[in-house]
């Protein structure tokens, strides 16, 4: 394995155990770092507002992003479409921490992802299942989270999609070893990736929950489950008060097996962002469902 | 078996363990609460973010407990943003964290994960042999007391030192298979 990718790998853990929260300026990113966050991501709208304004939604302007990067001392990450590898390009001139390969932007290649071994900066791609989180890793992603739906304060999918993961990882560390090929035909992933996850018994990188999670108690639940962190999209700053409910997000994540904990920090937050059911929405608007 | 904590607040916890569980006679435990914090025989800081870890030892009062048993002599060894929590300065912040080591330190000194980088150097205090240095978006020491030892310098920087009881590194040994720091930690000092 290269040195650099490595590198890359590592940043990852050191993001464990925490929170990496959306921000569209300066101001809501000193808010989120001042709140205990490990990184901000960096974008023009929040999932949510992509979601009810429609379009394109496409890579921030780099003057947002050198904003957000002046304004804090954490990780600033960054989106790019699906496949649009210029916009990475462009986020790596701008010495971005970690490139999101994310779904929540209009996919610009219906077929191919990027090629993220050309990278030096890092990559975090979404997964629904142990197949495509494969996939994105054999890409050179070295940070996976679930796909979730984004912008729906509904955490059912991140839930569905961790759970998956998990369970098929299970399944291939019961397979003798000549099935093991089988299983990777089946779920279409690199070969020796099915056999590092059926020896190891986990995905080679972090893997991190993303999609719907709105409060302390999804961020917990996200958590409990064994994922190693939460990226919360719109949850804070769609809510009635960002700050206090950002406060407990973190507190959430760490001390995520004390319900004790979880319901000091869960208690008068406010109203959460407005949330919608996965099942009302149309096909067209389930961002889950672009990419491979 | 002495138990030797790791402050599992954020951050490279599960890797400081699996190292810790490599070395005979330590049993490693994860440090939460005050009641853990007052258990532990000894203590490593691990990566992350200082920020994230400094807010929540501040609300949930650990951070003037734990600065007191590093005062009793505690042995207690930072890494990376574990260097940040002890040092007394942090160059363009007032405020610091446990402020516990007489050094000055600059956070994300080699700059962004772009110049994020591993090397490999012989430090005769912890081993004779040629050890992996991780950098992960590190800082490094600028400024140190007249107690603090340097005990590696890279290109004119100090990235590693040790005062008394406390020991800080820029890099993680946590993120490599060599056991040689934290069996330095665990039995020498």
């Amino acid at each position: 394995m290269n040195e650099r990718y490595q590198l890359n790998k590592n940043l990852a853990q050191m993001l464990k155990g925490g929170v990496i929260m959306d921000v569209v300026n300066a101001e809501q990113a000193k808010i989120a770092e001042k709140a205990g966050a490990v990184a901000v991501m960096a974008l023009e709208r929040v999932p949510a507002d992509i979601r009810k304004h429609g379009g394109v939604a496409r890579m921030s302007d780099p003057k947002l992003i050198k904003e957000i990067k002046e304004a804090v001392s954490i990780p600033v990450m960054a989106k790019v479409r699906i496949g649009h590898f210029v916009e990475a390009q462009i986020l790596e001139a701008l010495e971005i921490d970690y490139i999101d390969e994310s779904e929540v932007l209009t996919p610009a290649d219906e077929n191919c992802h990027i090629d993220k071994t050309k990278f030096k900066v890092p990559f975090v791609c979404g997964a629904k299942n142990l197949g495509e989180a494969l996939r994105r890793i054999a890409e050179g992603a070295s940070m996976i989270r679930t796909k979730g739906e984004a912008g729906t304060g509904n955490v059912v999918e991140a839930v569905r999609h961790f759970r998956t993961i998990m369970s098929e990882i299970r399944r291939l560390q019961t397979m003798p070893e000549e099935e093991l090929m089988t299983a990777a035909k089946e779920i279409g992933a690199p070969y020796h990736l099915v056999k590092l996850v059926a020896e190891n018994g986990k995905l080679p990188v972090v893997n991190f929950a993303a999609g719907g999670i709105a409060t302390p108690a999804d961020a917990a639940l996200m958590m409990q489950l064994g994922c190693d962190g939460v990226f919360v999209g719109s949850g804070i700053f769609k809510s009635a008060n960002p700050e206090k409910r950002a406060q407990a997000i973190v507190k959430a994540v760490t001390y995520y097996d004390d319900p004790k904990v979880l319901a000091e920090v869960s208690e008068d937050l406010g109203e959460a962002m407005y949330g919608l059911e996965i099942d009302k929405l149309d096909s067209k608007e389930r961002f889950g469902d672009r990419g491979w | 078996m002495k138990k030797v904590g790791v402050l599992a607040l954020q951050g490279s916890v599960e890797e400081h363990i699996s190292m810790l569980k490599k070395i005979e006679g330590i049993m490693p435990v994860k440090v939460k609460t005050r009641q853990e914090l007052m258990e532990v025989d000894r203590l490593i800081i691990p990566g992350g973010e200082s920020t994230t870890m400094g807010k929540l030892l501040r609300d949930y009062n650990l951070l003037n407990p734990l600065a007191d048993r590093i005062k009793d002599g505690m042995p207690v060894w930072g890494t990376c943003a574990g260097m940040i929590l002890l040092a007394k300065r942090i160059e363009g912040n007032p405020e610091g964290h446990l402020m516990v080591m007489d050094i000055q330190v600059r956070r994300n000194a080699y700059g962004r994960q772009v110049n994020s980088f591993m090397t490999h150097k012989v430090i005769p205090e912890f081993s004779h042999e040629n050890i992996p240095l991780i950098f992960i978006r590190a800082p490094y020491i600028t400024e140190t007391g007249k107690n603090v030892t340097p005990l590696l310098e890279l290109d004119g920087h100090i990235v590693a030192a040790k005062q008394e009881n406390m020991l800080a590194t820029s890099f993680h040994p946590e993120l490599t298979n060599n056991i040689a720091v934290h069996d330095y930690f665990c039995n020498k000092m």
